[in-house]
Formats: structure tokens, C-alpha cells, sequence
């Protein structure tokens, strides 16, 4: 049943593959991280309307399927002139949709900074914006490494879904494999086990990330 | 014959016999020898860390002895006699024996999720199987007992610490044991708590029937409600009835361990 | 009927299998959160190992994959179950695994003193765990076990990549047809919503009143 010389044969290709799928990862976890930030300190702006049409953004791309938001993003943006490839649809609709759970995170973390770090902020004559970059970030963040990694891994075994607006990811490349040579045994097993390996690969680094960051805590 | 012949062959409600008890490498009782008459009120004293509350653990089977035996009643807790030979009790065996014996914990450990009312019926309903309209006669008369008949409807988080200990007596008063552990009731209390309880445990205590063995860091306590007092660290240092314990110790360690009480 | 209704129409019609799928798979995986979340805590190791594989393995592997793998695997093996079968199994074993994690915690969670209160009264071992541990238990998993349901309904929509007619399939389909692209997508979104947020809202109502209960 199992055909290992073709499974052999194959391999590099899903490698290869696995690339854009790790490379998406990364792009699109970076854009979360970003975006997340943004959102949680503009729900904590004082600014009302800000505050509460963000808040809207979130609850509305938290409560929609990621695989619905892709095909928005990339079928419907272009009818407005924004044309995107299938890697920029990808990540950005990725980007947007974790980032609306890592500004949950954010705020749990900033809200554990004690308020007399705001008030010392203050009383040092601090800007807003130094105050953020320098006291609250630096305290809030470190502790949250675990959660973060645990999304950066949700977000990696999500990548397979840009294969349904054309993005040639691991998943993608396997299922063309199995198509031209009827074997669709082999690769996608592989791919399963990609994912393993990729997904404990990246909890190890977390869990590095979070030994180094945090050791002065302890 | 003489009396002492006499005296030892009323059977003891509870037989420790070469008890040892280690976690790991730490050695915490050491060859225990202690019999307690049925009846008898045994208050158990000393510094922390001394083994008194894994005593009185051994005896509901929340923890095992490393060696030696133990009897309730004339019957073995933690072994059972196959063909002539002791063996290992299993769970059957254990919760037979484990019956004639109840707890009453520090932190009182009441059910959060039943009122109190359930809280001292759940068990006579489900383990004892008596009929719910007579299970709760008795779990009403028995809080009424503890003085807590007004808060039957109550969840354990809305009483305060001395009624909620006084709840976690009657559940285990409601089970009728033969004998009852009484593991440090009063150290998880606010002090203004302390005296309700000891209240209680007195009214219990003066009623005579249950053995009952009292690990405490109320020496008054002792004094007053105890027939015997043994000082433990580790094994049994001292023990007497509770004027010369408290009066006129005779080992040293106890001497030191009481002077720090009465210092206190 | 005049577009955009007819749309719409057909839209509903796939909704209705999306709900199909969410309600069944969520059955089958609280089912085996349970059975995998306390083979988990057995004193039997092998029964523990397994469990350890099972979570490890749908937790490591991609849900799609999994899809995948059941849709154009399993037939080779000659096992042909149909979309929605195959979509309530994966969806239900994947968010099983997930919610065996729940479970574990959340007894975990119970103070050691609850059971041995209940050795003390002579209660059997299971009757500690049904009366004592798992009522208190259940209170800590429900607002885990809301949003995991949440994501759950979410993740349905990858089952039209292996045909299931779901609401995300008829919205692809219609779009293919008619090409009103911007609508079709953005009433998919805008229904998903209406499943979704209701969800949201009872879980976070249930949330604050599972914590006043216990404060």
C-alpha cells in the first residue's frame, strides 16, 4: 500500500512547499503581533469612537470562519481595484483574523501591569507613547510568550487554508501531487506528519523564547 | 487476676501496631504503638511536622502506613487475613472497615457545590443508603445539633469559617462512626472563630460514646476535654493523662514544646 | 424570486447543514473530551499513552489535513463515507482533542480535600466522581467548552473543501454561477455572524455568572 520510493520521491517537492507555508506563518504571525498591539491600545485610547469601532472589527472577525474572510479578501477586494496575490490575501486575512485574538491577550497582559506604573510613568513627566514603549509593553509582553506561542502553532496548522484561494502552500502541493499521479496516500500523510514535526519544532522555540525572556523574572 | 489482665482484654477501638510512615526519604513516624479504648478521647500534641496528622490520616486510609498494622474495632484496616496469611486490603476490604472511622478536616473541605443540607445528607443518602425524607430528619437534627438549622438552605461559601467547620462536623457525625479524627479543626480559623467550635467538639466530647482522637494546637483544649495526652515528634515522646502531661512533664523535648506554649 | 433572495434562499439551505454539522460534531467531541480527558488521568498507563498519541496527534496535525485525509485517503482503503460523516468525525475527534485538555485541567483544578472529604464518608470512587469532582469540574470547562464551540461552528466551513453543500460551499458555488461576488461573500460572512455572536454573547453571559456564583 504504502509506496516508499514514491514517497521519497516526493518529499523535496512538499519541502519545498513547506517553505511558503512557514514563511506565511511568520509574515502573517508578525502582522498579528502588530496589529493586535494596535487594536488593544486603541480599545484602551480614552478615544470612544475608536475605541468602540475597533471593538466592532474584533467581534466581527472573531465571529467569522477564516476560510470565509479569505475568500472575501481575495474574490471581492479586486472588484474595488485591489488586486492582491494569493501569499498577500493570505497573510494579511490571517494577519488581521489572530491579531483579533492577540489583542485579547494584549489586554489581559496590560491590564496585569499594576496602575502604579502608569502613575510613575506620569509622574516622570512621561508622553503617552514613551510611557507604552517603554514601562507598560516591557512588563506586559514577556509573560505572554506561552499564549503567543500557542497562537503562532494555531495559526501555522491554519496555513492549509490558502490553498483555497490558489496559494501553492504544503497541503496545496501535496493534493497536485496526488492529483497528476492518483498516489494521494503518501503525500498527504506526509504532510500530516510535516505538521506535526513544524508544530513541535515551534513549541520548542517558544519555550526557548520564553526561558530567555523571562529568566530575569524568576 | 489482676486488673491490668483485666484491662487488656476489653478489645481497643483502635490498635496502631509498629507503625512507620515514610514520603520518600523523609521518615515521619516511627515505630507507633498506641491503643485507644472505646470512648476514650485522645488529644494528640506537637510541633509541626511531627507526624500527628498523618496519624490520624492512616486511619480514614488517606495515606498508607510503610509498615505495621492498624485495627478498628478488632478488625484490620489495611490488611485482611487470607487463608491464615495477611494480605493487602483491597477497596472493598478497606471501605468495610473504613466506615467505623470518620474525619474532620483543617480546612473543612465542604462540598461548594451542595447546600448544607446536602452537604451533610449526601453521604448517609448514597453511602449508607438510608431514605432521603429520614436522611435529612437526621441532617437537620444533627445541624441543629451544631446550631446551624437556620442556614440549611445556605452554600458553603456564604457561611464563615466556624460555621463551616461546624457543618463539616455534622457531615461526619451524621455517618455515626465509631471514632472520629479531628485534624487540627480550629487552625484554619480566625480566632474570634475558635472558641464556637471548640464548643462543639466539647458538647461531643461530654456525650461520651465516640472514641475519638484529637490532633490540636489548643492545649487548654486538651486539658479540659481529654483523657490522655501524647506528645508526638516523629514517635510517641510522652503520654499521660492530661494534669501530669501538662503538670509535670518528664521528657525534655515535651518540656521545651509546652514552654513555648505557655510563653505564647 | 429576485435577486439578491433567491441567493439568500440558498444561502439558508446551506446553513441549515452547517448547523447539522456544528450540533453533531459538537456532540461527538464533548463525548470524547470526556473519554479521552479521563483515560488522560488513568492509573492504567497504556490507556494514558494512547490518550497522549490521540491529543498530540489531532492537535499536531492540521484540521484540513485531516480532512484531506479522510476525503481522498480513506477511500483507497476502500472506506467511502460520505462528506458529512466525515466532516462530524474529524470535526468532533479534532475538537475532542482539544477539549480533553479542558477536561483534565478542570478536574485537576479540584482541590485534593473534595476527594478525600468523600474517601472520608466512604463514598465509592466513582460516586467521588460523578457527585463531588465532576459537577465542580463541569462549572470550570463550560466557558471553555462556549468559545471552543464557537471556533468549532467556525471551522465547519473548511468541509466544503471536501463538497459538503455547507453554507460556505453554496456561497462558492453561487458566486461560480452568478458571479455577484461582493454580495454572495459578504451575506456567507454576515450569516456566520448571526450564528456565531449569539454564541459569543451567551458564553460570556454564562462566564459572568458561573464567577459571581463562586465569588
Amino acid at each position: 500500500m504504502w509506496n516508499w520510493q514514491f514517497a521519497l520521491s516526493v518529499l523535496p517537492q512538499l519541502i519545498a512547499a513547506l517553505r511558503i507555508t512557514i514563511s506565511a506563518t511568520f509574515v502573517a504571525f508578525l502582522l498579528a503581533c502588530i496589529l493586535g498591539l494596535l487594536f488593544a491600545m486603541a480599545k484602551r485610547s480614552g478615544v470612544k469612537p475608536l475605541a468602540l469601532a475597533v471593538g466592532a472589527i474584533v467581534e466581527f472577525v472573531r465571529s467569522t470562519p477564516l476560510l470565509a474572510q479569505l475568500y472575501f479578501v481575495f474574490y471581492v477586494f479586486p472588484k474595488f481595484g485591489l488586486v492582491l496575490t494569493p501569499f498577500l490575501a493570505g497573510v494579511l486575512t490571517l494577519g488581521l483574523h489572530y491579531s483579533t485574538y492577540l489583542s485579547e491577550v494584549y489586554r489581559a497582559g496590560i491590564e496585569s501591569v499594576p496602575k502604579g506604573q502608569w502613575e510613575a510613568a506620569n509622574v516622570l513627566n512621561f508622553s503617552r507613547l514613551r510611557t507604552w514603549l517603554t514601562i507598560i509593553i516591557p512588563q506586559a509582553v514577556p509573560p505572554l510568550i506561552p499564549v503567543f506561542g500557542n497562537y503562532l502553532i494555531a495559526l501555522l496548522k491554519d496555513t492549509p487554508l490558502l490553498s483555497a484561494i490558489t496559494l501553492v502552500e504544503v497541503l496545496e502541493r501535496a493534493k497536485i501531487i496526488g492529483d497528476n499521479s492518483f498516489r494521494y496516500l503518501e503525500p498527504i500523510t506526509m504532510v500530516g506528519f510535516l505538521f506535526l514535526i513544524t508544530s513541535n519544532l515551534l513549541s520548542l522555540i517558544v519555550q526557548q523564547v520564553n526561558v530567555r525572556l523571562n529568566q530575569h523574572l524568576k | 487476676m489482676n486488673t491490668n489482665a483485666e484491662t487488656a482484654k476489653v478489645q481497643p477501638m483502635v490498635r496502631y501496631r509498629n507503625i512507620c510512615k515514610s514520603f520518600g526519604d523523609l521518615k515521619v513516624l516511627t515505630d507507633i504503638n498506641l491503643e485507644i479504648a472505646p470512648s476514650e478521647k485522645v488529644a494528640v500534641i506537637g510541633p509541626s511536622g511531627s507526624g500527628k496528622t498523618t496519624l490520624g490520616r492512616m486511619l480514614v486510609t488517606l495515606e498508607k502506613p510503610t509498615s505495621g498494622t492498624i485495627e478498628i474495632d478488632g478488625e484490620m484496616l489495611w490488611h485482611k487475613t487470607v487463608k491464615g496469611e495477611l494480605v493487602p486490603a483491597d477497596e472493598k476490604h478497606l471501605r468495610k472497615v473504613r466506615g467505623n472511622a470518620g474525619m474532620v478536616f483543617q480546612q473543612f473541605n465542604l462540598f461548594p457545590h451542595m447546600t448544607i443540607l446536602r452537604n451533610v445528607m449526601e453521604a448517609p443518602v448514597h453511602v449508607l443508603g438510608i431514605p432521603k425524607d429520614k436522611a435529612k430528619e437526621q441532617a437537620i437534627s444533627m445541624l441543629k445539633k451544631v446550631g446551624l438549622e437556620a442556614k440549611l438552605d445556605n452554600y458553603p461559601r456564604q457561611l464563615s469559617g466556624g460555621q463551616q467547620q461546624r457543618v463539616a462536623i455534622a457531615r461526619a457525625l451524621v455517618m455515626h462512626p465509631k471514632v472520629m479524627v479531628f485534624d487540627e479543626v480550629t487552625s484554619a480559623l480566625d480566632p474570634e472563630m475558635v472558641g464556637e467550635v471548640l464548643l462543639v467538639l466539647k458538647e461531643i466530647a461530654e456525650e461520651g460514646n465516640m472514641t475519638m482522637l484529637v490532633i490540636t494546637h489548643e492545649m487548654a483544649f486538651a486539658q479540659e476535654v481529654a483523657d490522655r495526652v501524647i506528645f508526638m515528634e516523629g514517635s510517641i515522646v510522652e503520654q499521660g493523662p492530661p494534669q501530669a502531661l501538662f503538670g509535670n512533664p518528664h521528657n525534655q523535648r515535651t518540656q521545651e514544646f509546652l514552654s513555648r506554649f505557655r510563653n505564647a | 424570486m429576485h435577486p439578491p433572495f433567491n441567493i439568500l434562499v440558498q444561502l439558508l439551505r446551506g446553513t441549515v447543514v452547517t448547523i447539522e454539522l456544528t450540533v453533531f460534531a459538537a456532540l461527538l467531541a464533548f463525548v470524547i473530551s470526556f473519554i479521552v480527558g479521563f483515560s488522560r488521568m488513568a492509573k492504567f498507563w497504556p490507556l494514558r499513552a494512547i490518550a497522549i498519541i490521540y491529543t498530540e496527534f489531532f492537535r499536531g496535525t492540521s484540521l484540513l489535513v485531516q480532512l484531506f485525509w479522510v476525503y481522498f485517503v480513506l477511500p483507497l482503503f476502500n472506506v467511502n463515507i460520505s462528506a458529512l460523516a466525515a466532516g462530524i468525525l474529524i470535526l468532533g475527534m479534532n475538537f475532542g482533542a482539544y477539549g480533553s485538555e479542558v477536561v483534565r485541567s478542570s478536574v485537576l483544578a479540584i482541590p485534593k480535600g473534595q476527594t478525600e472529604a468523600g474517601v472520608v464518608l466512604n463514598m465509592k470512587p466513582s460516586q467521588i466522581t460523578w457527585r463531588i469532582i465532576l459537577p465542580q469540574a463541569f462549572m470550570i470547562m463550560i466557558p471553555t467548552f462556549g468559545n471552543n464551540l464557537i471556533e468549532l461552528l467556525k471551522s465547519t466551513a473548511l468541509v466544503s473543501l471536501i463538497t459538503l453543500n455547507d453554507l460556505m460551499f453554496q456561497g462558492k458555488m453561487i458566486q461560480n454561477t452568478t458571479l455577484r461576488t461582493t454580495e454572495v461573500f459578504g451575506l456567507v460572512l454576515v450569516i456566520y455572524f448571526c450564528l456565531a455572536y449569539p454564541l459569543t454573547l451567551g458564553v460570556r453571559w454564562l462566564e459572568r455568572k458561573i464567577t459571581v456564583g463562586r465569588a
